[in-house]
């Protein structure tokens, strides 16, 4: 008696949670349910104007031809390889970023140390380098125009000096023009990443360090740049970001095709594009993402060796 | 006794002379750097107020039309404070030629439903994002921060694809649809709202709130600042946008004015300044309203993880 009394209660205890684990799941279904409506909305636009097509981006570079295609392996591959063009636009592109990003990082750098010290008119200096970020670069083009013109006022200073006089924007130093005005748009920017980065280093290590009579320059390297080195990561991957984007400049400077010097990567996508050539823009789209996923895949890595290093 | 509190004053005042002679070579750095900055902004509008002989005979070496009619210096002139203050290039772009003035508009029409749907899109996805962390949802956060960081030379033959297949291009809709669930603003509001303490939501439940009522009573207002802060930098983005013309729109006059200032007749120099002026006039009003707030989002976006 007594035992089968105790074997129903069991019974009943299970059910109990058989139902209640039956209601958690439930419930569970529901939350899926309800934060799948708050990003379904987002997701659907990135499903199907980035993953969907970008999977067709993919089966185009592996194809002869868009419509029926016939499977050719790595053949786009190797034609966009010993593309001239393309190739010209790759090392321009390139060539830009390798200069252009550690110039970015290192100069907006300098510049959040400068408003970090102490110096009037904080503030307003803190303006006057964000403020390129918000102004149009077509509507400074002309400016530009007219300071690096053979004409212009950047050779007017160098023949002050006795120097002669280059045509900026027809010439391999088309590149200076074209740096100078990428930094000037994007250090505000980096600049405000870094001061906010270093107003959030805790001040009692720093006072720990000159207590023990460090330097300045051992703070800043050995405690300050350690501390923040996750922010130096996601400024140049930032400028490199940014870096791709100068074709804006390059094409309100100097036009569809510009001095040999300035070909970048998106003029020859936007050539390609008017020739509609897909396996070409497609086969250059997954070179150009492969590109990139493994430069970040780097710095990724780097920085976790590095932040290793500073926990340990 | 005295004689050393003397000397010591005198050293503390040595010490502040050589700190404030410091800080004043870091000012003058600054400063300089500054003048930089402002440089092409400043000149830009100051040119504006320039009457086309002006323009001319400053900058005609550079801007050739072929008519030698004029003075026309030999080097180019950076001037900053006209000889005569003229309005008249305002007036002729405002009121004689409709062009850069369907352009401006053109702008406007693509940035501003940009701008709003894709801040409210972006909200709710961050909320999602927020809210309910599992793992599926951490792959999808990964997922997005990838498709933020690749470049435009990358996802526009995607979005040109579809645009294409849904017979798109050349509309307005091609510019609008990618432009409004473009994943930066879902990465940046979600590194906001990750900030909101779990308690006060946890609360806001407990009193009985729902879903939607945590999502619009609490996260939204909480989330005020970013939204400005998003808000500008979507603006930016778009204000300026040049490569997604270009593919998607084959029909120049649907062209934003960022595209067409470029190609603007060399004879109408003194009108392109004047243009160019009130091209960024709307960004400097936002920028100066939402400094404040723009900074912040800003140093929010810092650091990938989280």
């Amino acid at each position: 008696m007594k035992f089968f009394k105790r074997d129903t209660r069991d019974c009943r205890t299970r059910k109990k949670k058989q139902k209640r684990i039956k209601v958690r799941k439930k419930s569970r279904v529901k939350e899926h349910l309800v934060s799948g409506m708050y990003l379904a909305p987002s997701f659907f636009g990135v499903m199907v104007f980035m993953i969907v097509p970008f999977a067709v981006v993919i089966y185009y570079s592996l194809v002869d031809k868009p419509i029926d295609g016939s499977f050719t392996g790595l053949e786009n591959f190797k034609m966009l390889f010993s593309n001239a063009a393309f190739l010209q636009a790759a090392k321009n592109s390139l060539l830009f970023s390798v200069i252009a990003v550690p110039l970015a990082v290192v100069l907006s750098m300098l510049l959040a140390v400068l408003l970090d010290a102490n110096i009037p008119w904080k503030s307003q200096f803190r303006t006057f380098f964000l403020c390129p970020m918000m102004v149009p670069v077509a509507s400074v083009v002309l400016i530009w125009q007219v300071i690096f013109n053979s004409h212009g006022a950047m050779n007017g200073l160098l023949e002050v000096f006795g120097f002669t006089g280059i045509d900026w924007l027809k010439s391999d130093y088309s590149m200076v023009v074209v740096i100078s005005m990428f930094l000037w748009k994007n250090l505000g920017y980096n600049m405000i990443l870094f001061m906010s980065a270093l107003g959030s280093v805790p001040k009692d290590i720093i006072e720990v360090a000159q207590l023990e009579a460090a330097g300045k320059l051992t703070i800043f390297f050995r405690i300050k740049l350690r501390y923040i080195n996750s922010t130096v990561l996601f400024v140049v991957i930032l400028s490199l970001m940014n870096s791709f984007k100068v074709f804006r400049e390059v094409y309100l400077l100097s036009g569809a095709y510009p001095y040999e010097s300035l070909y970048m990567l998106q003029h020859f996508m936007n050539n390609t594009f008017e020739s509609m050539d897909y396996q070409k823009l497609s086969a250059a789209a997954i070179v150009m993402c492969i590109f990139m996923i493994v430069i970040i895949g780097i710095l990724f890595f780097i920085e976790s060796k590095a932040g290793e290093d500073f926990e340990s | 006794m005295k004689v050393k509190s003397f000397r010591d004053k005198q050293k503390k005042v040595k010490i502040k002379k050589k700190r404030h002679k410091k800080s004043f070579i870091l000012f003058i750095i600054a400063f300089i750097a500054a003048v930089f900055f402002m440089l092409p902004t400043v000149l830009t509008i100051a040119n504006s107020f320039m009457s086309p002989q002006e323009i001319k005979a400053n900058y005609g070496m550079v801007f050739d039309d072929g008519e030698s009619a004029g003075y026309i210096s030999e080097r180019v002139n950076l001037k900053f404070i006209p000889d005569m203050v003229t309005f008249k290039q305002f007036a002729t772009v405002l009121l004689n030629s409709p062009e850069y003035l369907l352009k401006f508009w053109n702008t406007v029409i693509y940035t501003v439903p940009i701008l709003v749907v894709q801040v409210i899109i972006a909200i709710l996805a961050a909320y999602s994002f927020t809210r309910f962390r599992g793992r599926i949802k951490e792959i999808l956060f990964f997922l997005y921060i990838i498709l933020m960081l690749l470049p435009y030379q990358v996802t526009l033959v995607p979005n040109y694809l579809v645009t294409d297949w849904l017979g798109l291009v050349n509309t307005k809709w091609a510019i609008w649809l990618p432009g409004m669930t473009s994943p930066f603003s879902v990465f940046l509001f979600t590194k906001f709202m990750r900030r909101i303490p779990g308690s006060v939501i946890e609360a806001a439940k407990i009193d009985g709130a729902g879903e939607w009522q945590i999502f619009s009573k609490i996260c939204v207002p909480l989330c005020k600042g970013a939204m400005v802060s998003v808000a500008i930098l979507i603006f930016i983005d778009y204000w300026n946008m040049v490569e997604q013309p270009l593919i998607m729109l084959k029909d120049e006059d649907m062209h934003p004015l960022s595209v067409f200032l470029s190609k603007i007749n060399s004879g109408e120099v003194s009108l392109a300044f004047a243009v160019a002026t009130i091209y960024m006039v709307p960004g400097i009003l936002i920028f100066l309203y939402g400094e404040e707030y723009l900074v912040e989002g800003i140093s929010y976006s810092g650091g990938l993880k989280g």
